[in-house]
């Protein structure tokens, strides 16, 4: 059913209990021609790009508890293009091209709110960081001001300019933002079933079965199914699957964690982030403040975040907003995110022939999440990396051709 | 957070120390003749494992010394640690 005006007022009548659900619980078949390992944003797209795009069908995507319950469910929704590298601001900018069509695309409500991001930078040395990469921005066609303290006072009102972490200026990227989390993988989720995908939740992939060094099938929790093609997007877990397929990833795999506070009147209306101090808030449409804080410095996958980082976030927090210190802090999570040394993700072929991955995304992958699904539909369904894709391969680890994004995406995103 | 034993300063405060990735990790011989995929390998791929982990920590605001720990990376758990230039463990919950 479509979502539209007329659909609402047509279901008022029944007191909306006769909506038709989202997304059906079909069981797993014996067989299909693409299965995606991992219900996450990412993974659901890459499936619905596949049927939209390509045309393909028996298509399923396998998630092993809720979709949509990784990172997806799990982030602060910080969505920008400003990095440093020609590789990254062709892969990040497809994805804010994507994201600005995508709630019509989709027909489900992504709430994608371009209400700009701004970088702060404290120090001489922040300041020729975001002037290097905000020139690197123009040169790459993406929007980028370089701001001097004056701006960004008169731009953020509630800012301390002078305290602890003085302001020497900051990069604004206008078409940054956040959206909706869940609402991109439930709305990923319901456009590819209509379009013939089956989502299969509370079903782990717990081996992959390969014949002369190509992939044919897997086994699951809910028993074993062939497939001619599997794509892994499993996000935290990706050297898990590795392993499963025998070979190892340049991944590491660490808690980061995020932290809402109670609910208030409208009073910061952009996103701010800032690499220096680590700390990045924005406020939700619902009122609360959403707080990030850093990655923690050992590899787990505990899904809990320690103690200590959320002293570190938010003591930088109070000093830059002092009007926050009284609030009070309602939930507190963590995500295990598979972090790459050079921060950029991996996307492509594997050792596994018709096995392909999509991960590396780290701290920093939702804002990226209609472009990642899209270029590695593109890859599965051809079986050659796309052009964006090609310079994201796991072979840049040999080659020494790494994409370095450290500067960009120092802080949690 | 956990409480990290350091072989030598005793039951410290995580907050104490800092990691330093997987331990165990032999450089290459001849870096001279290891070819590039040899050499990736060395530097940048890991094991990661959902389960034991043995990694290299320091006591950065203790006695500055590096040491190894065996971790379980689901629960956290610390099993033991021990110096550098001991071998692996094995056995232990593996
Ligand atoms: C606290 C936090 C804050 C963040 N903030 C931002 C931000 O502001 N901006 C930004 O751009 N990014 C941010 N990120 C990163 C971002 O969340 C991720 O990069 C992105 O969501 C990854 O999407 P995904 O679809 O690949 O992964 P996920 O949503 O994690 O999906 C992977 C799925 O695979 C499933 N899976 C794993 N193993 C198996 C198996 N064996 N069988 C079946 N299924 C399996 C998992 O259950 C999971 O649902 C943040 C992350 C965290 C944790
Ligand atoms: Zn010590």
């Amino acid at each position: 059913m479509k979502y539209s005006l007329l659909n609402l007022v047509r279901n008022a009548f029944s007191y909306h209990e006769n909506w038709q659900e989202a997304w059906t619980n079909p069981g797993l078949k014996k067989e299909y021609d693409i299965i995606i390992v991992g219900g996450g944003g990412h993974g659901l797209g890459t499936a619905y790009y596949l049927a939209k795009q390509f045309g393909l069908k028996n298509i399923a995507v396998l998630e092993k508890g809720w979709i949509g319950g990784g990172n997806t469910g799990r982030n602060t929704t910080i969505i920008r293009s400003n990095y440093l590298w020609d590789e990254s601001a062709a892969l990040y900018n497809h994805a804010v091209n994507l994201w600005e069509g995508l709630s019509s695309e989709l027909n489900y409500n992504v709430m994608f709110s371009q209400r700009g991001l701004f970088h702060l930078a404290h120090t001489v040395h922040d300041m020729q960081e975001i002037t290097r990469r905000g020139y690197s921005n123009h040169l790459n066609g993406i929007d980028a001001e370089i701001l001097n303290k004056e701006d960004v006072l008169k731009k953020i009102p509630f800012i301390n300019g002078d305290g602890r972490y003085p302001i020497m200026g900051a990069l604004l990227q206008r078409r940054g933002g956040t959206a909706r989390h869940d609402a991109v993988a439930w709305g990923y989720a319901r456009a590819a079933e209509n379009l013939g995908v089956d989502i299969i939740q509370n079903c782990e992939v717990t081996g992959i079965n390969i014949t002369k060094g190509i992939v044919t099938g897997l086994e699951t929790t809910r028993g074993s199914v062939k497939a001619k093609k599997v794509g892994l997007v499993p996000a935290g877990h990706s050297s898990v699957l590795a392993n499963m397929a025998g070979f190892q990833l340049p991944i590491n795999s660490v808690p980061l964690q995020a932290l809402v506070s109670e609910p208030i009147k409208p009073v910061l209306d952009c996103v701010i982030m800032s690499n220096a101090v680590h700390v990045y808030v924005s406020q939700s449409d619902k009122g609360e403040l959403v707080v990030g804080a850093g990655s923690d410095a050992y590899n787990s996958y505990s899904q809990r975040g320690s103690f200590d980082m959320i002293e570190h976030i938010m003591g930088p927090l109070v000093e830059l907003f002092p009007i926050f210190s009284r609030l009070k802090m309602l939930r507190q999570w963590g995500g295990i995110v598979d972090v790459t040394p050079d921060r950029s993700p991996i996307i492509g072929k594997t050792p596994i022939e018709n096995l392909f991955i999509n991960c590396g995304w780290g701290t920093g992958g939702f804002k990226a999440t209609p472009g990642s699904a899209h270029v590695f539909a593109e890859t599965v369904a051809t079986g050659e990396p796309s052009k964006i894709a090609a310079p994201f391969s796991i072979d840049r680890h040999y080659s020494g051709a790494l994409v370095d994004e450290a500067a960009a995406a120092a802080v949690a995103h | 957070m956990f409480v990290i034993k350091c072989p030598y300063c005793g039951e410290r405060d995580q907050t104490e120390f800092s990691c330093h990735g997987e331990s165990h990790i032999a450089r290459p011989e001849n870096p001279n003749e290891v070819g590039d995929v040899e050499w990736g390998k060395y530097l940048f791929f890991r094991s990661n494992p959902k389960g034991m982990h043995y990694e290299r920590w320091t006591h950065d605001h203790g006695c500055r010394r590096w040491f190894n720990v065996q971790r379980h990376t689901v629960t956290d758990k610390i099993m033991q640690t021990y110096k550098m230039g001991q071998p692996k463990p094995k056995g232990i919950n593996d």
